[in-house]
């Protein structure tokens, strides 16, 4: 009874880019066409063409009430292999055998319209899904419980909040009742508290009811608590499959060797340009002095801006987090840019450790959120010169001890 | 192979594979499947076109009965186009009743994939499904104008012959032609997207060589070429419908209209599922 529920076997995408961008008109073609034909006449047969494989070779198993995540950096093809799984779009090689119904969330809201009201919405995208009238009219109920827009139902959606927008997105994905659920980056918008209950749904869903998922996230943590099984795809195939720890260790060991921004969330009207640990070699022993420098760049319409760093373990785990409003003010509207300092004492084990920071508005809704875009080591010693003593503890507190 | 019935396939442990290059054997069977999400984007289409605009109904009134005017005094009071025993305004008001319900289905039909990018990129369904969710607006534009017809025929007392009850077979062959033409440029569009542009432009210039605002019966010497316009035998057998029959149908046009309306319509939708599997990439 241990039938696999998704098998991919040799998977492979190739996407052709052409070095004159996309021809997207007649007269790029015409002109592209023309290009290729006088290189030809003068026999420099080079195609100027690029070839790019944005998913390569790539065989897994899902068995059903599995939650496999899938990680990786961007562009390591995540997107492209649950396009392909999702039939989205055609492989270029390989074959994926797929038992049951497939429901694939690669976005909240896909085929909302704004115009219409919520119930409206409510059975527009559950067709889209493939739900049939009979299917939505059952569980119409229990998406509008989900959702927590009760009185809201008839109102058009365009004058829903975001939140509201969101949480009727999710709930009609959440109740499609798939065999195989494929999941995209989708929970990086909503409240925390509505997170948690998506995420509460999705472990439901596979543990209760047998069903397979398909994670992909940028949120580590959520990968950890919510995965059976972790897939780190890098370059377009697969280089750790196993248990989510052991895929994330790797994630971090090799995405640790190019230090870089990169944006995982936010609108963008206040950006974070560099993170950086002051002192020139990033190390530090145990209780030594720490800062952390965010430069940043902010918009015209953003308002007041809170600040906030994030500290992972290289096996993933966020270990610290620190709010600017914990023991300072917001920067107030209007600064343009500039540099904030966080100083702390580094309380950290030895290891090595990346950071990760973000902005907040006024709300606590992102501006930006940089993942792992610095990394320091705190070396076996402490700050007064002792040597490690191989203690236990992922932090060690600067207690008061008394007698 | 077994046939499951709709309701049967949700829950059934249905395999399915994808592999490179193969087209599916179910593909039909899935478009049959998706039927009511066909319906749902139609319903979606008509509902937000009427509530939307500010004259809703309105502009599916003004619209027809300003070209129709216009046409009616260019060509009938300026041009002084022969006439039969009908008002000039009557018979410009049928072609343009057909011309709009091929025009529009075209319209809309070749910017359906453009305008559903987002959907086409986030969700599978057989892509069939976009163009022809969108026919059922220009059905619901060319019943509006339908009913003036009517309106304006009892008015002005040119009541059809039995002719008529086969006007809706003309109706069907009208979006079958426009369908067929639809599902190319749609296609077009996604690789170029010139074609948004020239299709309104076609259009515009498609009228005028299309006998909307003239009948083709006074105009022996273009007659030949007016016939490699599949419109041409639509719009005389419109007009054969809806006025007491005093010509001989034009089974030489209408037989245009047929090969066209059957090329169309196959390679249409053979150009269509060929592409169709990179819509995603290209869009």
């Amino acid at each position: 009874m241990n039938e696999t529920a998704i098998k991919a076997e040799g998977l492979s995408k190739l996407y052709r880019i052409s070095h004159l961008a996309k021809q997207k008109t007649i007269r790029d073609a015409v002109h592209h066409g023309m290009r290729l034909l006088w290189r030809r006449l003068r026999w420099k047969a080079q195609l100027n063409r690029e070839e790019f494989w944005a998913v390569r070779d790539v065989s897994f198993e899902v068995k059903p009430g599995e939650i496999v995540g899938i990680i990786g950096r961007n562009g390591a093809g995540k997107s492209t292999l649950l396009k392909l799984l999702s039939r989205i779009t055609d492989p270029t090689a390989g074959r994926i055998t797929l038992r049951g119904r497939v429901a694939s969330l690669l976005e909240v809201g896909t085929g909302f319209h704004p115009e219409l009201t919520g119930r409206d919405n409510i059975y527009l995208n559950g067709a889209i899904h493939g739900l049939r009238r009979s299917e939505i009219r059952q569980k119409f109920d229990q998406i509008v419980e989900f959702a927590e827009i009760g009185q809201f139902l008839d109102t058009q959606v365009k004058r829903y909040s975001s939140g509201m927008y969101v949480r009727l997105a999710f709930a009609v994905a959440a109740h499609l009742e798939p065999d195989v659920l494929i999941v995209d980056e989708v929970l990086a918008v909503g409240d925390a508290a509505f997170q948690k209950k998506c995420l509460g749904k999705i472990r439901e869903v596979s543990t209760e009811r047998g069903r397979s998922v398909l994670f992909v996230s940028h949120n580590l943590s959520s990968v950890r608590q919510l995965c059976t099984r972790a897939i780190l795809l890098e370059k377009g195939s697969v280089v750790a499959d196993g248990l989510p720890g052991a895929a994330i260790a790797a994630y971090m060991r090799r995405d640790g060797t190019k230090v870089d921004i990169r944006h995982i969330a936010g609108d963008g009207a206040a950006r974070i340009t560099a993170l950086k640990v002051a002192g020139a070699e990033a190390v530090s022993p145990i209780f030594g002095e720490m800062r952390i420098e965010i430069q940043y760049e902010a918009r015209a319409p953003a308002g007041s801006l809170e600040f906030f760093i994030l500290i992972y373990a290289d096996d993933g785990e966020c270990v610290a987090a620190s709010f600017q409003t914990d023991s300072s003010q917001r920067v107030a509207a209007g600064s343009g840019g500039g540099t904030i300092s966080v100083s702390f004492r580094n309380p950290f084990a030895p290891g090595r450790y990346l950071v990760s920071a973000g902005i907040f508005d006024a709300y606590r809704q992102f501006h930006d959120w940089v993942e792992f875009a610095e990394s320091f080591e705190v070396i076996p010693g402490f700050a007064d010169g002792r040597a490690f003593d191989q203690r236990l503890g992922r932090v060690s507190l600067q207690a008061q001890w008394s007698p | 192979m077994t046939y499951s019935a709709p309701q049967s396939d949700a829950t059934s442990s249905a395999v399915l594979v994808i592999e490179a290059g193969r087209t599916e054997a179910h593909y039909w069977r899935d478009l049959w499947r998706y039927r009511e999400l066909l319906g749902f984007l139609a319903w979606r289409d008509v509902k937000v076109r009427y509530q939307q605009t500010l004259l809703g109904v309105g502009w599916a009134v003004i619209q027809p009965l300003a070209s129709v005017a216009i046409f009616t005094f260019v060509f009938g009071q300026l041009a002084k186009m022969p006439k039969g025993n009908e008002p000039y305004f009557v018979i410009v008001l049928a072609g343009q009743l057909a011309w709009q319900l091929f025009a529009n289905t075209i319209g809309n039909t070749s910017s359906s994939l453009l305008s559903s990018a987002q959907l086409i990129s986030k969700v599978y369904f057989p892509r069939l499904i976009v163009p022809l969710s969108t026919v059922l607006v220009a059905l619901v534009d060319f019943t509006v104008v339908l009913v003036i017809y009517a309106a304006v025929a009892l008015w002005t007392g040119t009541l059809p012959g039995p002719n008529v009850l086969l006007l809706p077979v003309f109706i069907a062959l009208t979006v079958l032609l426009a369908i067929g033409a639809g599902l190319w440029l749609a296609a077009l569009t996604v690789r170029f997207r010139d074609f948004r542009i020239l299709v309104p432009f076609l259009l515009q210039i498609g009228i005028f060589a299309t006998p909307v605002g003239y009948q083709t019966n006074y105009l022996r010497s273009w007659r030949g070429i007016l016939d490699f316009n599949p419109m041409t035998g639509v719009i005389d057998a419109f007009r054969w419908c809806l006025f007491k029959a005093d010509a001989p149908f034009a089974w030489y046009s209408f037989s245009f209209s047929l090969a066209w309306t059957a090329l169309l319509l196959a390679s249409g939708v053979w150009y269509f599922r060929r592409t169709e599997k990179t819509f995603a990439d290209d869009i």
